[in-house]
């Protein structure tokens, strides 16, 4: 037994350990410039990451600016408004979302999310926002807002159950204090139960951000995988996780393959901090107890 | 008249109470309209799935391989037995350690160590899919010098084993401590009470843990390209490229023929019909079993 304790240890030091020894080679050619290069030229094998970074980053705000209110809205309306006969099947049918492999939300938004971005959504956003540069250019639909929003709509039932979880453990008597004070209900969720669930809330959006960042499949499928930084969201981009799953199967020559994983690494990397750091956050408000053993 | 006391009391605060209530109402109107533009696209990708699947699916496609571009016909059945392999490979290799390792957390590891690697485990499974592609790829196709059914089942198995644990310490822990002490009353070791007694009570907790763990990695598609990396042939070798269901349905996707993408949407509703099949069995099975209440 504690030998299969171990193998989980070793498990995660074999990922760190195969990663930094593949990496090497590139590591030693560009060094730090890898992440700041602008540059993605296997033929000449000049490698930079910066596009892939930035498309990385960016859907994943973009999505966590879309999932997070609506997440929070629907954990809210679960445990404080709704009647006790929805809220098991409410909680079924967001964790159903859960439940559908990325491929399949790829598959659907080819097909379904960019023509409606493209004929609708897309012209309506460059006529009314515009302005701001961020909704300019030919209305394709395949975009990094495409990305976003498929992204978005795969991250909200993780930081749902998390945020349910984490309003759920809010002592009652907090609630039944606000009450009796003359709160409405409405005032009663936001000082007596969101203002306390505050931290286990944020970790649980920091949860769905790490689940966006590494997040491969969908996003490959309607982000236009093109190394390019554009301000406006119509244009396409590329992340991290989508040039691996592009170039890595493709990837002659060392060089190549190296630079490949260490942008590998560096998602690792991220994904570990972000992931520890909401693990932390959420361990704090549950006291330690198994996220689970409230669903 | 206390009432008229109480209600020449409450008249100055009319107007403000007026703008609570209503915020009131406006916030529970904004939670409502949360919930129904998150199941939207619930509904929306699932009723298009059957719509799209249903056309599509046919006899041929769940006992052909696939046909040349251009010819019609052909269909997925490498590719769903190629993920068959794979998924029973990768759940030999990660359902041992996994059970093992929550048996561990559970029983022995109430400590230090134990938290680290219940911190590890929660770390492991919040690793990106495509990283754990690329340590199976560097661990098990460079040594092979080739793709394999074997490469994908492992990275698999990586993903399975940190839910399995998870679950398995948390159905172990629900195990009454009465039992265990009635066992070394009786005067049974210990590794046999948590083989007999506690494992045995926990039984259908542990395998709700394994389906929900083997369902999430059922439609994973970004380990498997570059270790599995598709076949549009038979293979039941494990050391051979070998198909599977999801990376079928991401070529045939992006591909730009309408018969391809036709077999792609039949794919996915027979890959999402396993799953819910999978977690509802679980459910069913849960719900009749010791740890109902769980």
């Amino acid at each position: 037994m504690l030998l299969c304790g171990l193998a989980v240890l070793a498990t995660l030091g074999l990922i760190v350990y195969q990663l930094v020894l593949r990496s090497g080679l590139s590591w030693h050619a560009f060094g730090f410039k890898f992440f700041v290069g602008h540059d993605w030229d296997p033929v000449n094998e000049q490698f930079g990451a910066m596009p892939f970074i930035y498309g990385t980053l960016v859907s994943s705000l973009l999505a966590l600016l879309i999932a997070v209110p609506l997440a929070i809205g629907v954990a809210v309306f679960t445990t404080e408004m709704c009647p006790a006969v929805l809220r098991g099947p409410l909680s079924f049918f967001v964790e159903l979302l859960a439940a559908i492999p990325s491929v399949v939300y790829g598959l659907w938004a080819i097909f379904v999310l960019v023509p409606i971005l493209s004929t609708y959504v897309e012209p309506f956003l460059s006529r009314t926002l515009g302005w701001t540069g961020l909704f300019v250019g030919p209305p394709y639909g395949i975009s990094m807002l495409a990305a976003g929003i498929i992204l978005a709509i795969m991250i909200i039932p993780i930081i749902s159950s998390i945020t349910r979880e984490v309003l759920m453990v809010v002592p009652q008597h907090q609630r039944e204090a606000a009450l009796a004070l003359g709160a409405t209900r409405w005032e009663m969720i936001r000082v007596g139960v969101l203002r306390n669930a505050r931290a286990g809330i944020m970790g649980g959006i920091i949860l769905g951000l790490g689940r966006a960042l590494g997040e491969t499949m969908a996003v490959t499928m309607v982000i236009g995988n093109r190394p390019e930084i554009a301000k406006s969201l119509f244009a396409p981009g590329y992340t991290m996780a989508s040039v691996l799953a592009n170039e890595f199967s493709e990837a002659t020559g060392n060089v190549y393959l190296s630079a490949l994983i260490e942008i590998g690494l560096a998602l690792f990397l991220v994904t570990i901090v972000v992931n520890a750091l909401a693990r932390l956050l959420v361990w704090t408000v549950t006291r330690g107890q198994p996220a689970r053993a409230h669903a | 008249m206390p009432e008229t006391a109480f209600a020449s009391e409450r008249q100055p605060v009319a107007p403000v109470a007026l703008r609570r209530r209503i915020t009131n109402h406006f916030m529970t109107g904004v939670a409502v309209l949360t919930v129904i533009l998150v199941l939207v696209p619930l509904f929306a990708i699932f009723a298009y799935l059957v719509y799209r699947g249903v056309g599509s699916i046919n006899w041929a496609f769940l006992t052909q391989t696939p046909k040349p571009v251009g010819e019609a016909g052909g269909g997925m059945a490498n590719a769903i037995v190629g993920s068959g392999v794979i998924l029973a490979l990768a759940s030999v290799l990660g359902v041992p350690i996994g059970v093992g390792a929550g048996i561990y957390l559970a029983e022995f590891g109430r400590n230090r160590f134990g938290d680290i690697i219940r911190f590890t485990a929660d770390v492991l499974n919040g690793v990106p899919s495509i990283v754990i592609g690329i340590v199976a790829y560097s661990m098990v196709v460079l040594t092979q010098k080739h793709f394999s059914a074997l490469a994908g089942g492992f990275a698999l198995a990586i993903m399975m084993i940190p839910t399995i644990t998870r679950t398995t310490e948390e159905m172990l822990l629900l195990v009454p401590q009465a039992l265990r002490e009635a066992a070394y009353g009786l005067g049974v070791p210990r590794w046999r009470t948590t083989i007999s007694i506690t494992l045995r009570t926990a039984t259908s907790g542990v395998i709700t843990g394994i389906m929900l763990a083997f369902a999430r990695v059922a439609g994973e598609t970004a380990p498997l390209l570059f270790t599995a990396f598709g076949n549009q042939f038979w293979n039941l070798r494990t050391d051979q490229p070998t198909a599977a269901l999801p990376l079928q349905i991401f070529t045939y996707a992006i591909s730009p023929y309408d018969e391809w993408h036709k077999q792609a949407w039949a794919g996915a509703l027979v890959l999402i019909i396993l799953i819910v099949t999978a977690v509802a069995a679980v459910r069913f099975a849960v719900r009749r079993g010791t740890f109902g209440a769980a």
